[in-house]
C-alpha cells in the first residue's frame, strides 16, 4: 500500500476501493486492540512507574470474584440466546414461510421499530412498567388481583428479559433471510412422505435453517454478553455484570492495565464460547454469519 | 452503515481542532454546573470567548485527562480529595496562579483546607468553588428515627433503604463503627482491616437494602413514590426531593456528614487559561453565585453562601443542619495511591456476596 503507482488501472481501482475497509480494520479495530492488549500487560509498581508482565491476567485468575461473574455472564448471556431463539424461531418462520407479501413487509417493520429507539430509553421503559409503584403493579392492584404492590424490578429475571427484548431482532434478521431461501416444495415433500409436522420442523426445516440459527446465536450471544446499559440498570444488588466490573476497573479505580486485561479475557471466552457452539453444531464461520 | 459511520468519524476529527481555538474555554464540569443563563452572560461580558461544556463526574473527569496527558480541555472541577493522588500519578493539572484569582470573597476556611490538599511541591493546583456533603436523607413521616450510617441496615426498614456502591457508603460506615478511615490513609494495612470489618457489616446489610442506586435520578424516584423511606444521599439531591415533599429530610449523620469540594484546577495542557480565570472570577460574583447555587443546589465557597441560596433551599439546609452538625463535618482526606484500588475490591466483594 506504500506504493499506490499501480500500472494496471484495474489494480488502482481495486486498491482504492479496498483503502476504506483495510483503513476502517486496521485504525479502529487492529490498532486500538494491539494498544489494549499491550497496555494489559502493563503493571502498576508505583505512581508512574510500569512493569511488564502477566500480573493482570494472573489476578484475575486467583480473585474469584471476577471469573465468578464472567462464568455468570456467559451463563447468563446464553440462556438469553436460547430463549431469544425459542422466541425469535417461530416470528421469523411466521414472517418468511406463513404471512403474504405485504405483511411480510409490515411485520418485519414491526420487529425493526424498537430498534429506533435506544437501548437507555428502552430500559427506562422497562423500568417504569416494573417498578414497584409502577404501571403493571398498579394495573394489578387496581384490578384486585394482588393486594400488595410487587417488585419486578431488580433481580436477574428482568435482566434476562430486558436482553432478550434487546437482542432478539438480531435474531429474527438471519433467520428470515435463511428461511426465506428455502423452497417450500420441500416441505411439502415432507408432509406427502408422511411426516407430521413435528418430523417435519426436525429432518427439513431446522437442518435447513441452521446457519441461520448458527449465525444468530453468535451475534445474539456476543451482543448479550458485551451489553453494558441494561444489566446494570435492571439488575439487582446480587447481578454482577462482566462489563461492569471492566467499567469498575477503568473509571473507579483507575486502574486501566487491569481493565485492558479483563477485555481481553472477555473476549478471549466469548470466542471461546463461540467456538465451540461452531464444533458442537458443525457449522463454520463462513457458512454461518459470512453467508447471511 | 460502515461508511455512515466512517463519514461521522472524519466529521469528528475535522471538528475536533475547530473547535480547539483560542477563543474557547472549553470546561470540564459536573451536570449543572455551567448553568444555561451563567454561559450565556458571561459570553456576553466576555465575546470574544466562547464557553463549551462537557458534564462528567470525579472518576470520569480524571480518565478522561489521563487519556490524553491533560490535553483536550482548559479548566476542570474535580473534588478536593481527587486533585493530589491524580497529579502524583498521572500529572494531569499545572499549578494556578492565586493572585490572578480574586480570592477577597471566598471562605476561608474552604479555601485553606483546598490550599492544604491540593499544595505539591509548593505549587498550588486548585482553588474551591461548591461544596456539599453527603450523608442520608430520610421520609420522616416513616422513618423519624434515622440519625446514623449504620441506620440504613436496621431490621426495622428491611428493603426499604437505599445507597450507592461506592466509597461513601464504605467511609461512612467506617465513622459509624467507631473507626477513622481518613486517619488510616498513612497506615494501609490498617486501612485495610478497618475496609474488612466494613464489608462484613455492609454485606450483611444487604438483606435489607431494596436496590442500589447509581445515579440521583433513580433515588429520586424511589425516594418519592414511597419504595424506600430512607437512604445514604448527596444532600443536594435531598433538598431537590424537600421541595416535592417536605417530609423528606437530609440527615446529617451523627457521626457527620462527610463534606466535598468542588475545585477549580487546571488540566496539564489547557489553551485558554486567562479565559478560565476570567470563568472563575466571573462565577465568584456575587450575583452569579446566586444563579449558580440554584443549579447545583449547592453551597457556593463564599462568605455567607447559605444567604445566596435560593429560598426553597435554604429552608431545605435549615431543615437539616444545626450549627452543631456543621461543626461536626468531616471534610474527605486526600485520596493516597492505592487506596482506590483496595476500596474497589472491597466494593466488588459486597456486590457480589449474595445475600445477608
Amino acid at each position: 500500500m506504500s506504493r499506490p503507482v499501480a500500472k494496471d488501472a484495474r489494480n488502482l481501482a481495486l486498491i482504492l476501493l479496498f483503502m476504506p475497509f483495510a483503513l476502517w480494520i486496521l485504525l479502529l479495530i487492529v490498532l486500538p486492540h494491539i494498544g489494549m492488549f499491550v497496555l494489559s500487560l502493563k503493571e502498576k509498581v508505583a505512581p508512574r512507574v510500569y512493569e511488564y508482565g502477566f500480573d493482570n491476567y494472573i489476578n484475575f485468575a486467583q480473585e474469584p470474584i471476577y471469573w465468578n461473574t464472567l462464568l455468570r455472564t456467559g451463563t447468563v448471556s446464553l440462556l438469553v440466546t436460547f430463549l431469544a431463539l425459542l422466541i425469535g424461531f417461530p416470528v421469523a418462520y411466521y414472517i418468511a414461510k406463513i404471512a403474504g407479501k405485504r405483511t411480510k413487509g409490515a411485520l418485519f417493520l414491526l420487529c425493526l421499530i424498537p430498534l429506533w429507539v435506544s437501548d437507555l430509553i428502552r430500559a427506562f421503559g422497562w423500568i417504569l412498567l416494573l417498578r414497584e409503584t409502577g404501571v403493571i403493579s398498579s394495573a394489578l392492584q387496581a384490578s384486585g388481583i394482588i393486594n400488595t404492590p410487587i417488585e419486578m424490578l431488580y433481580n436477574d429475571a428482568t435482566v434476562v428479559m430486558g436482553l432478550v427484548y434487546t437482542v432478539v431482532l438480531f435474531m429474527i434478521v438471519p433467520l428470515v433471510s435463511t428461511l426465506d431461501g428455502m423452497n417450500d416444495e420441500m416441505i411439502e415433500a415432507g408432509y406427502n412422505l408422511g411426516g407430521n409436522g413435528f418430523t417435519v420442523l426436525r429432518r427439513i426445516i431446522i437442518p435447513y435453517a441452521m446457519p441461520g440459527i448458527v449465525a444468530g446465536c453468535i451475534v445474539v450471544f456476543m451482543l448479550s454478553a458485551g451489553s453494558y446499559l441494561t444489566p446494570i440498570l435492571l439488575g439487582g444488588k446480587n447481578s454482577s455484570w462482566f462489563t461492569e466490573q471492566i467499567y469498575d476497573q477503568f473509571i473507579s479505580r483507575y486502574n486501566w492495565e487491569s481493565g485492558a486485561a479483563f477485555g481481553f479475557v472477555l473476549l478471549l471466552f466469548t470466542s471461546i464460547v463461540v467456538w465451540l457452539g461452531l464444533k458442537l453444531s458443525g457449522q463454520t464461520l463462513s457458512s454461518t454469519v459470512a453467508k447471511s | 452503515m460502515k461508511a455512515i459511520l466512517s463519514s461521522a468519524v472524519v466529521a469528528l476529527s475535522l471538528a475536533a481542532p475547530s473547535m480547539a481555538s483560542a477563543e474557547t474555554l472549553r470546561l470540564l464540569t459536573w451536570g449543572s454546573y455551567a448553568p444555561d443563563n451563567l454561559v450565556k452572560m458571561f459570553e456576553e461580558k466576555y465575546p470574544d470567548i466562547k464557553v463549551e461544556v462537557t458534564f462528567s463526574n470525579n472518576e470520569e473527569m480524571i480518565a478522561k485527562l489521563r487519556a490524553t496527558g491533560g490535553a483536550g480541555f482548559d479548566l476542570a472541577q474535580p473534588s478536593h480529595d481527587r486533585i493530589y493522588a491524580a497529579q502524583l500519578e498521572y500529572d494531569i493539572y499545572k499549578p494556578l496562579d492565586l493572585s490572578k484569582i480574586d480570592t477577597s470573597n471566598m471562605e476561608a476556611k474552604l479555601l485553606d483546607g483546598v490550599k492544604a490538599n491540593t499544595t505539591i511541591d509548593g505549587e498550588l493546583y486548585a482553588v474551591p468553588h461548591q461544596w456539599g456533603t453527603s450523608g442520608l436523607m430520610a421520609d420522616k413521616s416513616m422513618a423519624p428515627d434515622l440519625a446514623g450510617w449504620g441506620d440504613l441496615c436496621d431490621p426495622k426498614y428491611k428493603g426499604k433503604t437505599s445507597m450507592r456502591l461506592k466509597r461513601t457508603i464504605l467511609l461512612g460506615t467506617a465513622f459509624a463503627m467507631g473507626e477513622d478511615p481518613f486517619a488510616a490513609y498513612s497506615d494501609l494495612d490498617k486501612y485495610q482491616g478497618i475496609l474488612d470489618k466494613v464489608a462484613d457489616k455492609l454485606i450483611s446489610c444487604k438483606d435489607n437494602i431494596k436496590a442500589y442506586w447509581k445515579g440521583g435520578d433513580d433515588l429520586s424516584a424511589m425516594m418519592l413514590s414511597g419504595e424506600i423511606v430512607a437512604s445514604e444521599t448527596w444532600d443536594s439531591t435531598a433538598y431537590k426531593l424537600y421541595a416535592e415533599n417536605e417530609n423528606i429530610v437530609f440527615v446529617p449523620p451523627s457521626t457527620g456528614a462527610l463534606a466535598w469540594i468542588d475545585t477549580f484546577a487546571f488540566p496539564r495542557k489547557g489553551k485558554a487559561d486567562d479565559a478560565a480565570y476570567k470563568w472563575i472570577n466571573f462565577v465568584l460574583e456575587t450575583e452569579n453565585v446566586k444563579l449558580m447555587s440554584a443549579s447545583t443546589g449547592a453551597m457556593a465557597a463564599v462568605k455567607g453562601a447559605k444567604d445566596l441560596l435560593p429560598d426553597d433551599k435554604k429552608a431545605a439546609v435549615n431543615a437539616a443542619f444545626t450549627d452543631d452538625d456543621v461543626e461536626n463535618l468531616q471534610f474527605f482526606a486526600n485520596i493516597p495511591p492505592g487506596v482506590e484500588d483496595m476500596e474497589g475490591k472491597t466494593l466488588e466483594k459486597i456486590k457480589a456476596a449474595t445475600g445477608g
